[in-house]
């Protein structure tokens, strides 16, 4: 092969192979994935005891962050904007997109490699310097970004400079999605196998096709907010800023005259589109997985390409949901409120579309199977409860508390890190040759399930009471937040289990790279799609020859037919 | 059993809050509605259709178009969501500001972790402000000491009187970073962003004392910036006032304004 006479160097470390890029990416968002969760661990602690200690870990977080180990108001700040940043920008998507997109795209529609390989090295790279810069902002003085992850002006404009830290990362990681979403792009309409129309592109494939036309149409906007944003920082402008402003008493000297308003409208933007980015590769690696563990097609196929296709571009025109209280009139709102219920419908339809493929399957539960079948009725919480959120007149209620946190919380950890658990379980095999232990996969699995409900569902209750999210001291001060408080130290025990349980899930990713096994599947779970066609682990190249497609992805249980499933890659 | 016993939502303390928490108690029942359908629908197919009760697949399933049923169903209630409810509401409790004679004005400028309130007065006129005059100790809403009508506005710090049964009108700005106005019994809550004067209203329909919390991150102290509400009767409301007035005509002029 091509690759036996490179060096190491260039084979795993500056390859432009997507596979390699793909791996790259899962290990690097795994670490980041597990740092932000650390982050999260320290702030429960807080909301848990305000004011006491940390044990053990306290005393190493350092004077000007926690003296004696109990945290600081400004620490506190700076981890929740952390926590948010890195589990999004630098886990989750670079996870969805950047790992399962870069790595299944190529083996799913046959190609040999994405379009552009060396772009997508690019991206990687791109993608780990804005990670370190994330990483290093911690370390400048007065710390870390610490004006949420949403970076709201004044606040963020008159923060300490790890907020301009916090900015440069963003401009990485931004352009990184972007070279990335440009390949996907082209790959996807360039590089299909001969016979692989867009109606018989595995429904992933669409997913991320959808996303990508998100991210690169979404993400400018915010890059852009993003410098200006940096040009009030460090060049004296006011794109942010308006007239007038006095800070502790003293007026600001800046030349004034911008507007606050405008980053919001600019981030959410952005913000809106990236609930999706989110969610609909979940759900291409939920859809790939449930259809193969229920031997049988999935219902609705074309229904649920139309209905991600609307998702993607009702998601232009939602932003403003999140901006129902900055003093909207009933008109604008209006129109938001009814945009948001309308993106409600597909949601709901894809949702229903995959209930009603179990009916008539014999469901196998394996590990993947498991992470994904728990993905719907978590995701079907997460859903629903935006509801409330998009109706203008409860949000007023419900506007920045802990509801909002379950809400999204809901859809982004037990909905798509499951998803993420799902697909890892799912395409180890294709990647290492070797399967994942199914009983460590159940140990990681059940409690994963009933401690993510532990944190996040008493949330809704706190949130229904009143609290406000982003308090130091998870609402102490306030009387309506006496009733609910005690729910803290429940949560965050929960969150300290789920943290002790992903320890089977590293375990278990280790040991079975390391084993050995006797004669690598090319296709253990009896798939149709053709990645499971290519050889185990596919070479740079991917297949031994190009294939061709004969049919749609999901030919299970076709009546008459040998096996219960047949390739698309087979006459 | 009484739906509405389900929530743990604070005492409703004005007018409007009601409506607000009807809604919220329409748009949970469709959630439990749809969720229990979904929940029901997958324990009975997890079970009927695993491998071992079911070894081979039906490759044609169901054939009704449910799924479009279903979301029809979700449409229409959603529809009666926002058109029924949210927007007629919108319109008359967000757009429209009150207009009856007795509506009583404040304002209140936010700052990093304190809210200022600011009475017209006895002459019932906002005297001007300007950054210019602002001093944090002394004059916290930067009053205009020339301005006769300045003269007898009443300033007080983190603590909102109001009287029971007239609508307050709050007119709302911000020094510094954003905050936001949020009285979780009165189901007010408004976004206060610099540069910008926004106004919200409510007519309290409970006397005592509530509290008045900053719900959107303003930096370190965000979690301590607690205001108190206290709602009077009316008579009470008056003798506050008028004390109120009373303390800032005594008050020596060279003290107070220079």
């Amino acid at each position: 092969m091509i690759l036996q006479g490179r060096s190491f160097l260039r084979r795993c470390i500056f390859s432009t192979d997507h596979k390699v890029v793909g791996i790259q990416y899962g290990i690097t968002a795994l670490f980041f994935l597990l740092f932000g969760f650390c982050l999260m661990l320290l702030m429960r602690w807080q909301l848990a005891y305000p004011g006491t200690p940390i044990p053990w870990i306290g005393q190493w977080l350092g004077e000007n962050r926690a003296p004696g180990g109990v945290v600081l108001p400004e620490f506190y700040n700076e981890l929740g904007a952390m926590h948010g940043t890195i589990m999004v920008f630098l886990g989750v998507v670079p996870l969805l997109v950047g790992a399962f997109g870069n790595y299944l795209i190529p083996l799913q529609i046959g190609a040999p490699d994405m379009a552009f390989p060396k772009l997508n090295m690019a991206s990687y790279w791109t993608y780990l310097l804005g990670g370190l810069t994330m990483l290093v902002s911690f370390f400048v003085p007065g710390g870390a970004a610490n004006s949420g992850c949403t970076a709201y002006p004044p606040l963020a404009d008159i923060a300490t400079a790890g907020q301009t830290v916090w900015l440069l990362g963003m401009v990485c990681i931004i352009t990184s999605s972007l070279l990335g979403s440009i390949n996907f792009i082209t790959t996807i309409f360039q590089l299909r196998a001969e016979g692989l129309t867009f109606m018989r592109l595995p429904f992933f494939v669409w997913a991320q096709l959808i996303t990508s036309f998100l991210l690169l149409l979404a993400f400018p906007p915010l890059e852009a907010a993003g410098i200006l944003q940096l040009f009030d920082r460090v060049a004296a402008t006011s794109f942010f800023l308006p007239s007038g402003l006095v800070v502790s008493g003293e007026p600001l000297k800046v030349s004034g005259g911008g507007s606050a308003l405008l980053w919001q409208h600019l981030f959410w933007f952005l913000g809106h589109p990236e609930v999706y980015v989110i969610l609909l590769p979940s759900m291409g690696i939920v859809t790939e997985i449930i259809v193969n563990n229920i031997r049988r097609p999935l219902y609705g196929y074309r229904t649920m390409v139309y209905s991600v296709i609307f998702l993607g571009l009702m998601s232009f025109i939602v932003w403003a949901h999140h901006m129902y209280l900055t003093g909207m009139g009933t008109a604008l709102s209006a129109f938001f409120q009814t945009t948001t219920m309308i993106i409600s419908i597909p949601s709901v339809v894809i949702l229903s579309c995959l209930f009603l493929s179990l009916w008539g399957g014999s469901i196998r539960f394996n590990t993947p199977m498991l992470f994904a079948l728990s993905f719907l009725p978590m995701f079907g919480i997460g859903g629903l409860t935006g509801l409330p959120l998009g109706v203008a007149t409860v949000d007023i209620h419900l506007h920045d508390t802990y509801y909002v946190i379950g809400h999204f919380h809901y859809i982004v950890a037990p909905g798509t890190i499951f998803a993420i658990f799902a697909g890892i379980y799912y395409w180890f095999p294709k990647v290492t040759g070797k399967r994942m232990n199914e009983n460590l996969g159940q140990l990681h699995f059940w409690p994963s399930l009933f401690l993510m409900n532990g944190i996040f569902m008493p949330m809704f209750i706190q949130g229904l009471a009143g609290v406000s999210r982003r308090l130091y001291d998870g609402g102490a001060q306030y009387a309506h937040a006496q009733g609910v408080l005690h729910l803290n130290v429940g949560i965050s025990m929960c969150a300290w289990l789920l943290a002790l349980f992903q320890i089977p899930f590293i375990v278990n990713l280790i040991w079975s790279m390391a084993k050995k096994e006797k004669a690598a599947l090319d296709n253990p779970w009896e798939a149709t799609t053709l990645e499971w066609a290519a050889p185990t682990p596919p070479p740079h190249g991917n297949f031994r020859e190009i294939p061709k497609v004969y049919r749609g992805p999901y030919e299970y249980s076709v009546p008459g037919a040998a096996k219960d499933f047949t390739p698309q890659s087979e006459a | 059993m009484d739906f509405a016993k389900l929530f743990p939502l604070p005492v409703v303390a004005s007018a409007h809050g009601h409506k607000i928490d009807m809604e919220i108690y329409l748009v949970h029942l469709l959630m439990f509605l749809l969720f229990a359908a979904w929940a029901l629908f997958f324990v009975i197919v997890l079970f009927k259709f695993r491998k071992k009760r079911n070894p081979q697949a039906d490759y044609s399933g169901v054939k009704f178009p449910v799924a479009i049923f279903f979301a029809v169903a979700v449409a229409l209630f959603e529809a009666v969501l926002l058109m029924g409810f949210s927007i007629p509401f919108l319109a008359e409790q967000v757009n429209a500001l009150p207009n009856r004679p007795d509506t009583i004005e404040v304002r209140v400028v936010a700052e990093q972790f304190a809210w200022n309130i600011h009475y017209p007065g006895l002459d019932g006129v906002f005297g001007k402000t300007d950054v210019r005059f602002l001093d944090k100790q002394s004059n916290p809403v930067g009053l205009d000491p020339h301005d006769p009508k300045a003269k007898d506005d009443i300033v007080t710090i983190n603590q909102l009187h109001l009287p029971i049964g007239r609508p307050a009108l709050i007119h709302l700005r911000a020094k510094d970073v954003m905050h936001s106005f949020s009285i979780p019994v009165m189901r007010v809550k408004q976004d206060i962003i610099p540069g910008m004067s926004v106004a919200t209203w409510f007519t309290p329909t409970q006397t005592g004392q509530f509290e008045i919390a900053c719900a959107q991150l303003c930096g370190l102290g965000h979690y301590r910036m607690k205001g108190f509400l206290t709602v009077h009767s009316r008579e009470d409301f008056d003798k506050w006032l008028d004390e109120q007035a009373a303390a800032v005509k005594e008050a020596p002029a060279d003290d107070f304004w220079q």
